[in-house]
């Protein structure tokens, strides 16, 4: 295909237009970084409490809320899970719970479980191994009472890493799945 | 109201995309040592003058398949333009196995020569009118298609595309593009822009559409796209996961993964009718079909003996039968054209590689030796398998002779690149 300079130019500018428009609307608040935050740091193995913490995005994002959303939602909005395990960790309990009291006592409160994998692997069977990890949160909290209608699950697979790199830790904080209120 | 902006500024990108441009670039990685010796000799321009070097570009096309060595323009001992005026002799001296002479006429057409250096005789002589400047890259890689298929009896795939996948940023500011290439890398086209992400690009038989999931709305749902008017449809957006579109081998179906009643499992779907049938019925995940070539089963990953890996779902009967064995991880299965064998992902000691297994004696082969391979897609002449893997914490595209003898990367000039679908023959 053939194009002008100035037809680039104009998809440049349309583009950054555009963009602009649309940054504010982005569907993922990833919210806290800083995973085991309220459940203390002891159980965490592998660097992911650790690198969460100190680099952590502890910042106006995890705190921004929706139109129309309450207050009182639990700060800490991200659970980390072991390699091609979709066990919830015990040191994430606390946190869970918390949702889960946050959403029995707000019915008309809901909440989007984004599934995270790290980059291993092929990309479709990811996206499976993502919606396992949101399902099993899903499942404890309307164990613990939260009303199904209030939960959806959706699965990004590594499509959303967190952090970049191929490291342990990377990998770590990349494997989580999210709160998105 | 969010999720309409969304929308909206996805329509828009859509509009846009087809402005923007990503060309890739190739380095070779790997050649073979079996490789051919062939001399193109640079083409002689009689007036018309292209804003193509044809020569350079069907040397870098027989290179890149790992079956020809083309001379270095510094070895090549005359510049003939026509059979008439090769000196079998010279060309045996600097070991040119092959000769390929030609001219651009002063009409724009492009006529070459074939010729066997060893056998002094001319194989193949034919005339190419490109239907105007900007054809001529596609007019090379024509002549590339031709020669190949004399030498090999392969037909050659160098006029194909490759549609891929690429994601700028990191965090909540990545932008993801679907973009379609000339097979070389060049002429990228983006067809599609999001900043929601988007995977999985499949090939219509016919090489028109694309079917691709897209988490444009904020949920991941199948589109169908025509490539040439952009126009699309979504082909499935139930709940939960809508993965894996795979095309059959008459268009007309669409094999696809669903997750709305509980677990991952395969669907295939009428285009026309809009309907969907179920095929698979397990506790565990069923991911990533793909259709054999005679249509009459899908090859598909299956967790249900623990790790993931190959099945065959045989359509007649219904009945599933595990195909992998080697190692604990092969996934997304991919048949060989003639339906011999099967490439996939599998994880060896090295990490994820591209693997082929013959499907006869059940051996399986590792072709890369990358660490994080994915998506492995085949040509339609099998020669090649392209894939994606990572450079220097990049995601780059790379491709590997189906023999595993030879290799080349396709870097791009910045951001990730990944989920190369090698398109059907063209023409």
């Amino acid at each position: 295909m053939h194009v002008t300079p100035y037809a680039k130019h104009l998809a440049v500018a349309l583009s950054l237009v555009v963009m602009a428009g649309c940054s504010s609307t982005g569907g993922t608040q990833d919210g806290s970084m800083a995973g085991s935050n309220g459940a203390g740091s002891a159980g965490m193995n592998g660097g992911a409490s650790t690198q969460g913490m100190n680099g952590g995005q502890v910042g106006s994002n995890s705190m921004g809320k929706r139109d129309g959303q309450q207050d009182g939602i639990p700060q800490v909005r991200t659970i980390y899970f072991d390699y091609d395990r979709d066990t919830i960790r015990s040191e994430f309990e606390p946190v869970m719970t918390a949702h889960a009291q946050f959403l029995k006592s707000h019915p008309n409160a809901s909440v989007v479980l984004q599934g995270h994998t790290d980059e291993r692997g092929t990309r479709e069977y990811n996206l499976a191994l993502g919606e396992r990890r949101a399902n099993a949160v899903e499942r404890y909290l309307t164990v613990q009472g939260v009303s199904p209608s209030q939960l959806e699950v959706v699965s990004y697979g590594e499509e959303r890493p967190a952090v970049r790199g191929t490291s342990e830790d990377s990998y770590a904080q990349n494997r989580r799945v999210v709160f998105d209120y | 109201m969010k999720r309409y902006m969304s929308l909206w500024c996805g329509m828009l990108l859509l509009l846009m995309g087809s402005l923007a441009h990503a060309d890739l670039t190739i380095e070779i990685t790997q050649g073979s040592d079996r490789a051919t010796p062939i001399a193109v000799v640079p083409f002689a321009e009689q007036g018309a003058q292209l804003p193509t070097d044809i020569a350079r570009v069907i040397a870098n096309d027989l290179e890149r398949s790992g079956q020809f060595k083309p001379l270095d323009r510094g070895n090549l001992i005359a510049s003939p333009s026509a059979s008439s005026e090769v000196n079998y002799g010279d060309w045996r001296k600097v070991d040119a196995d092959y000769l390929v002479v030609g001219r651009v006429n002063s009409d724009g057409s492009i006529q070459y020569e074939l010729m066997d250096v060893y056998g002094q005789e001319r194989m193949l002589g034919k005339v190419i009118t490109p239907a105007g400047p900007d054809q001529s890259r596609a007019a090379a890689h024509r002549i590339s298609d031709e020669i190949f298929e004399a030498i090999t009896g392969i037909r050659g795939a160098f006029s194909t595309q490759i549609a891929y996948v690429t994601s700028q940023g990191v965090g909540e500011d990545i932008q993801y593009g679907l973009q379609v290439a000339d097979a070389d890398g060049h002429n990228s086209q983006q067809i599609l822009s999001s900043d929601e992400p988007i995977l999985s690009p499949a090939w219509s038989p016919d090489g028109q559409k694309l079917a691709y999931v897209s988490f444009e709305t904020g949920r991941p749902a199948i589109y169908i796209q025509n490539i040439a008017t952009s126009q699309r449809v979504r082909a499935s957006s139930s709940r939960g996961i809508n993965g894996a579109p795979a095309w059959s081998p008459d268009g007309r179906k669409l094999a696809m993964t669903l997750s709305k009643d509980g677990q991952p499992e395969i669907y295939v779907m009428d285009i026309g009718a809009r309907s969907f049938q179920r095929l698979t019925r397990s506790d565990a995940i069923d991911t990533e079909p793909s259709w054999s070539p005679d249509g009459e089963s899908l090859v598909f990953t299956s967790d249900r003996s623990g790790g993931p890996q190959l099945y065959r779902y045989d359509l007649a009967s219904g009945e599933a039968k595990r195909l992998t064995f080697t190692g604990n991880y092969n996934s997304r299965g991919r048949y060989a054209p003639d339906g011999e064998s099967l490439f996939m992902i599998h994880r060896g000691s090295q990490g994820f590689q591209v693997a082929k297994q013959d499907l006869e004696t059940g051996r399986l082969i590792t072709l890369t030796d990358s660490r994080a391979a994915e998506s492995p897609s085949v040509a339609p002449n099998g020669t090649m398998v392209i894939f994606a893997t990572q450079q220097g914490g990049r995601g780059v595209l790379s491709a590997v002779s189906a023999d595993g003898n030879a290799s080349f990367r396709l870097p791009a000039a910045q951001g990730d690149v990944r989920e190369p679908a090698w398109s059907p023959f063209l023409n």
